[in-house]
C-alpha cells in the first residue's frame, strides 16, 4: 500500500514520530494522497491544475471570436476543428456560438482561473505555509472545496457540448436575455447548467473561503500576531471574508433566476412579449438582478484582484531585498479597499435607469477607492526604490502585475465618473479597462505565484530562461491586445458585437482589430511556454533548495518534502515580522521570521 | 575495538572530506545553477525593463496619433460639449498619471536591478510620504467628483421645456421603432398585452391621445436646437439606446420607462460640413473601396448597446438632424396609426 517513496521523507517521520504520528502517511492509498487528498498542498496543486486546465480552454476561446472580430466572414479551418460544422460551418463562426464563446471565457476567466485558481491555488498553499499551521483548520472541508470546485468546472465544460449551445447572455447574464429559452438559443439547457455549475461553485466558494478564514484567525503559531502576517496573509484573509458576504447575494440571484426561468415567477420579468406571445409575468424588474449580481460582481473584482496584490507584496519585497514599505498602510489599503468594494456595486448600472441620485452616491464611493489603490501602487514603487531587485521570473510579472495595476487602474476613474461614462459604457473603452486592471493584473500575479512557489509545490525549479521569455512575449502582447481597445471605444464600438461590419462609421478600424487579434495570437503561443515549463518541471526542473529566493516567511522553513503537517516537530515559533530584509546590524539580507530578535533588536513591523 | 574506533575515524574523515566536496561542487555548481539569478541576469532584465518602457510608451503615442482622428467627432449636443470638455480634462489628467508612474516604476525597475557587490537600503516606511499619496489623490479626486457629478445632475434630471419634442425609442429583437405625437403633443398608453403583428408597439387602442401617433422605422428626423426627450421602452429583453454622437446612452428595459434628454446642436448637413467629420469619412470610404464597398456619408446612427441576441451587432436606425423647417416638413409626410390602421 504505501506509496511514498522519498526516503528523507521517511527519515523525518521515524526521526520525529512522536509529533507527527496523527499526520502519518505511511499507510496512504493512491487515491486519498492524489485524488480524495485532505492535505493543503495536494488540495492547491489540484486547483492549480484544474485552472491552468480551464485557463486554455478560455484562451482557445478567446482566439476563435478574435479571428471572428479581425476578419468576419473570413474562413478558418482553426475555427471548423473545434467547433465543427454545426457551430463553425465552412470555418465562420456562428453568431450565436460567438456570443456564447464570449460568454464563457468570461465565466470561465473571472470564476474559474482568477477566482477559484487563485484564491483555490494560493490561499490553501500559503495560508497553512506562512502562519505556521500544520493544515487547514478542516482538512475535510477543503478536500469538500475542491471536489465541489471541480464538478462545477465539470459541469460548465459539459454545457459546451449541448446542442442548442452554451449560455450565450454574456457573463453577466442579465435576464431576461438569460431566462427566456426564445430570447436566445444560449438561454435553453445551457443556461440552466451554467446556473447549477454556479451554484456549486458557490458551495465550493463558500467552504473555501470559510476555512481559509477560521484557519487564519485560529491556527497561527506562537508569536504570529495579525500584524506579522505576512501580506499575501492579509490579502487572503480579507478576500475570503468578501467572498463569504457576496457569494450568498449570487446565489440567491441565481436561485431567483432559476425560478423565474423554470417556476413560472417572476423577480426578474415583467411586460414582455416575446416568441409570438405576451408573458403572463408582471411585477418584476431585471434591475434587481442587476443589483443583486453586481452586489457580488464587484466585490468579486477584488475577490480576483487582492490574492495577486498580496503575493505581489511577497514577491516584490523578498526580490528587492527590502521590507514592503509602509506595512501598516498596505493592511489599512487592503481593509479599506475590501469596505468600500461592498458599496460601488451600482458603477456599472448608472444608465440601466437606475435613479440618477442613487448613480452619484456610486461615483463618490467608486472614486473613494481609487485612493486605497493609489496607495498601493505607490508602496509597491517605493518598495522597489534603491532596492536590489533580483530579477526571478515571479519578480518581472509582480512589476508587470504595477503597471498594468496602474495602467488600467487610471481609466477606471473615467468609468467611475458616471457624466463621462456615458459615452463608453459597454464600449471596449470598458473591455480594455477591466482586461488591463483586473485580468492582466491578477493573472500577473498568479504566474508571479506560481514562479516564485513553484519550489514549495513541486520540489522543483521551473527554467529561468523560459520565464524570462515567457514574461516578455506575455506583457508585450498583452499590452498589444488590450490598449488598442481604448480607440476602439472612444470610436464608439460596442462591446459584443459579432462583426463591426454593419456599420459603415467603424470601417476605419479595421487595422486595430487586425492588431489585436495579431497580439492575441502570439500571446497565446506565448503560454506554450509557459505550459511546457510547468510540466516540463514538475519531472525533470532541478531539484529545489531549502529556501531558493532567501526569504523571510516560514514556507520556507520546512523541509522540501510535502510533509504532512509541514514540519517535523515543533511548530516554529515567529519573533519578527515578515520583511526583515537587508536589516542594518545583520550579516545575512534575510532574516526569516523564525529566528529571535538579538538583544536590543526592534522588531521591523512594530511602527 | 580499534580497529573499529580506527575505522570510524576514517569513516568520519571520509565523510567531512565527502561534505566538504559537496558544498565545494554546490558552490561551483552555485553559479551555474539555471534557475539562479546572477548579476548578468539582472543586468540584462533591468536593461530590458528600460527598453520595454520606451517601447510601451512609443506604441502608446504611435497610437494616440494613428487613431486618435478615427474615434468619435465632437459632441453634437449641448450636454454632450460639456462632457467633452469635462473627458479632455480627465483623460489629459490620467494620461500624465500614466505616463508618470510607469516612468518611475520602469526607472526603478532599471536603475535598482540587482548587484551581488550593492546592499539594499533597508526603508519600512515614512509617515509623511504615505500620507502625501493619500492626500494629493484624495484632493484631486474631490474635484473629479465634484465637476462630474454637477453636470450628471444637470444631464439626468427630467426634461421640462415645453417646447421639446418627445421621440419614444421601442426596441425588440432585432430593430428599433420610434414614436412621435401628432398634433395633441401626448404619446398614447400602451399594453404589452395589445402587442400583434399589426400593433407592433403595443399601443393602447381605448386611448384616443394614441390614435395620431406616428410610428418610423429605419430612420427618424430631430430638430436641431430643440430639447429631445426619448422616452425608451423594450418589449422583450434589455437593449440600450447608444447615439454616440450626441453622448447619450440609456438602457431600454422590458417593464419599465426610462428616459434621456438632450439638445441637438448641429444638423446632419452641417456635420458633413465639419473638417473633421469630412476627414474621418475619407478614411472610412477609402478602406470601404479597398473592400469593395460603395461610399457613404456622415450619418448619426443610434445602436443597440446591450447584448440583446444572435443579432445585436446590427441592430441599428438612422438618425436625421433637421433644420426645424425641415423637420415640420419631414414630420408633415409621417402617418398617424389611426390612419394606418384603418387603411
Amino acid at each position: 500500500m504505501a506509496t511514498t517513496t522519498n526516503t528523507a521523507l521517511e527519515k523525518e517521520h521515524l526521526a520525529h514520530h512522536d509529533h507527527v504520528h496523527d499526520h502519518d502517511d505511511h499507510e496512504e492509498s493512491f487515491v486519498s494522497k492524489y485524488i480524495f487528498s485532505m492535505d493543503h498542498k495536494m488540495i492547491s496543486r489540484q486547483f492549480l491544475i484544474t485552472a491552468v486546465v480551464m485557463a486554455v480552454v478560455a484562451m482557445t476561446m478567446s482566439i476563435i471570436f478574435r479571428l471572428q472580430l479581425a476578419w468576419p466572414g473570413e474562413k478558418f479551418a482553426f475555427v471548423n476543428a473545434i467547433l465543427g460544422d454545426k457551430w463553425g460551418k465552412d470555418g465562420i463562426l456562428d453568431p450565436n456560438m460567438y456570443l456564447a464563446l464570449v460568454t464563457i471565457h468570461g465565466t470561465i476567466m473571472v470564476f474559474f482561473v482568477l477566482t477559484g485558481g487563485l484564491s483555490g491555488t494560493f490561499s490553501n498553499l500559503l495560508i497553512p505555509y506562512q502562519i505556521g499551521a500544520r493544515d487547514m483548520a478542516s482538512g475535510f472541508i477543503n478536500m469538500l472545496s475542491y471536489w465541489f470546485f471541480f464538478l462545477s468546472t465539470i459541469i460548465m465544460l459539459a454545457s459546451l457540448f449541448l446542442n442548442d449551445g452554451p449560455a450565450s447572455a454574456g457573463w453577466t447574464i442579465y435576464p431576461p436575455l438569460s431566462a427566456l429559452p426564445e430570447a436566445i438559443p444560449g438561454s435553453k439547457m445551457g443556461m440552466t447548467l451554467w446556473l447549477i455549475s454556479m451554484a456549486i461553485f458557490i458551495v465550493s466558494s463558500l467552504l473555501g473561503s470559510l476555512n481559509y478564514i477560521i484557519t487564519v484567525i485560529n491556527l497561527r503559531t506562537k508569536g504570529m500576531k495579525m500584524t506579522r502576517l505576512p501580506l499575501s496573509i492579509w490579502a487572503f484573509f480579507i478576500t475570503a471574508i468578501l467572498g463569504v458576504l457576496s457569494f450568498p447575494v449570487l446565489l440567491s440571484c441565481a436561485l431567483l433566476l432559476i425560478f423565474d426561468r423554470s417556476f413560472n415567477t417572476s423577480f426578474y420579468l415583467s411586460d414582455i412579449y416575446i416568441g409570438g406571445r405576451p408573458l403572463d409575468n408582471i411585477g418584476g424588474s431585471p434591475i434587481l438582478f442587476e443589483h443583486l449580481f453586481w452586489f457580488l460582481g464587484h466585490p468579486e473584482v477584488y475577490i480576483v484582484l487582492l490574492p495577486a496584490l498580496g503575493i505581489a507584496s511577497e514577491v516584490i519585497a523578498t526580490n528587492s531585498r527590502k521590507p514592503i514599505f509602509g506595512y501598516r498602510a498596505m493592511i489599512g489599503s487592503i481593509l479599506a479597499i475590501g469596505f468600500l468594494s461592498f458599496i460601488v456595486w451600482g458603477h456599472h448600472m448608472f444608465l440601466t435607469g437606475m435613479n440618477p441620485f442613487l448613480g452619484s452616491v456610486f461615483v463618490f464611493t467608486t472614486l473613494l477607492i481609487a485612493i486605497p489603490s493609489a496607495v498601493k501602487a505607490f508602496n509597491y514603487i517605493t518598495t522597489m526604490w534603491k532596492g536590489n531587485l533580483q530579477y526571478t521570473p515571479a519578480m518581472l510579472f509582480a512589476i508587470g502585475l504595477v503597471s498594468s495595476f496602474i495602467t488600467g487602474g487610471v481609466t477606471g476613474i473615467i468609468l467611475a465618473d458616471s457624466t463621462l461614462d456615458i459615452n463608453v459604457h459597454d464600449t471596449y473603452f470598458v473591455v480594455a479597462h477591466f482586461h488591463i486592471v483586473m485580468g492582466l493584473s491578477a493573472i500577473f500575479g498568479m504566474f508571479a505565484g506560481v514562479y516564485h512557489w513553484y519550489p514549495k509545490m513541486f520540489l522543483r525549479m521551473m527554467n529561468k530562461k523560459l520565464g524570462y521569455l515567457h514574461f516578455w512575449l506575455t506583457i508585450i502582447t498583452a499590452y498589444g491586445v488590450f490598449f488598442p481597445m481604448h480607440f476602439l471605444g472612444l470610436a464608439g464600438v460596442p462591446r459584443r458585437y459579432y462583426t463591426n461590419s454593419n456599420f459603415p462609421m467603424f470601417d476605419n478600424l479595421v487595422d486595430v482589430n487586425e492588431i489585436v487579434t495579431y497580439c492575441a495570437i502570439i500571446g497565446a503561443l506565448a503560454q506554450g511556454v509557459f505550459l511546457f515549463n510547468f510540466f516540463y518541471s514538475m519531472f525533470r526542473g532541478e531539484k529545489a533548495p531549502q529556501n531558493p529566493w532567501k526569504s523571510n516567511t516560514l514556507e520556507w522553513t520546512t523541509p522540501m518534502a510535502n510533509l504532512h503537517g509541514n514540519w517535523p516537530g515543533e511548530l516554529p515559533e515567529v519573533h519578527r515580522w515578515a520583511y526583515d530584509y537587508s536589516k542594518p546590524g545583520q550579516e545575512k539580507d534575510f532574516v526569516p521570521q523564525n529566528v529571535p530578535l538579538a538583544d536590543g533588536e526592534e522588531d521591523g513591523g512594530s511602527h | 575495538m580499534n580497529l573499529l574506533v580506527l575505522l570510524a575515524i576514517a569513516l568520519l574523515i571520509v565523510a567531512g572530506h565527502q561534505l566538504l566536496r559537496i558544498i565545494e561542487i554546490s558552490r561551483n555548481l552555485k553559479k551555474t545553477k539555471e534557475w539562479q539569478v546572477s548579476d548578468n541576469d539582472n543586468n540584462m532584465m533591468g536593461k530590458f525593463m528600460l527598453l520595454f518602457m520606451l517601447l510601451f510608451f512609443l506604441f502608446f503615442f504611435w497610437q494616440v496619433n494613428r487613431w486618435m482622428d478615427r474615434t468619435l467627432p465632437g459632441a453634437a449636443s449641448e450636454h454632450g460639449e460639456f462632457i467633452d470638455r469635462l473627458w479632455d480634462a480627465n483623460i489629459y489628467l490620467i494620461t500624465v498619471v500614466f505616463l508618470v508612474t510607469n516612468f518611475i516604476l520602469f526607472l526603478f525597475a532599471y536603475k535598482y536591478r540587482g548587484n551581488s557587490n550593492r546592499k539594499a537600503v533597508y526603508y519600512p516606511h515614512n509617515n509623511k510620504l504615505e500620507m502625501l499619496w493619500t492626500v494629493i489623490p484624495a484632493i484631486a479626486l474631490a474635484f473629479i467628483i465634484i465637476f462630474g457629478l454637477k453636470y450628471w445632475n444637470e444631464i439626468t434630471d427630467r426634461a421640462t421645456d415645453p417646447n421639446r419634442v418627445v421621440v419614444e425609442l421601442y426596441a425588440k429583437q432585432f430593430d428599433w421603432t420610434a414614436r412621435f405625437t401628432g398634433k395633441d403633443g401626448k404619446l398614447g398608453e400602451t399594453d404589452y398585452r395589445q402587442i400583434s403583428g399589426s400593433n407592433s408597439v403595443g399601443m393602447d387602442t381605448t386611448d384616443v391621445n394614441g390614435y395620431d401617433d406616428m410610428l418610423v422605422k429605419n430612420e427618424f428626423h430631430i430638430p436641431v436646437n430643440t430639447e429631445v426627450e426619448l422616452r425608451i421602452r423594450s418589449r422583450d429583453v434589455i437593449h440600450s439606446v447608444y447615439l454616440p454622437h450626441f453622448r447619450a446612452q440609456m438602457n431600454a428595459v422590458p417593464g419599465m420607462v426610462t428616459y434621456f434628454k438632450f439638445k441637438p446642436t448641429k444638423t446632419t448637413a452641417e456635420m458633413r460640413k465639419d473638417a473633421y467629420v469630412i476627414n474621418l469619412m475619407k478614411g472610412i470610404n477609402k478602406q470601404r473601396e479597398q473592400e469593395g464597398k460603395e461610399p457613404v456619408e456622415f450619418d448619426y446612427i443610434l445602436l443597440c448597446n446591450k447584448i440583446c441576441g444572435a443579432s445585436h451587432y446590427n441592430m441599428q436606425m438612422n438618425v436625421v438632424v433637421d433644420t426645424e423647417a425641415d423637420y415640420q416638413a419631414w414630420l408633415a409626410k409621417q402617418k398617424a396609426v389611426k390612419s394606418v390602421a384603418t387603411k
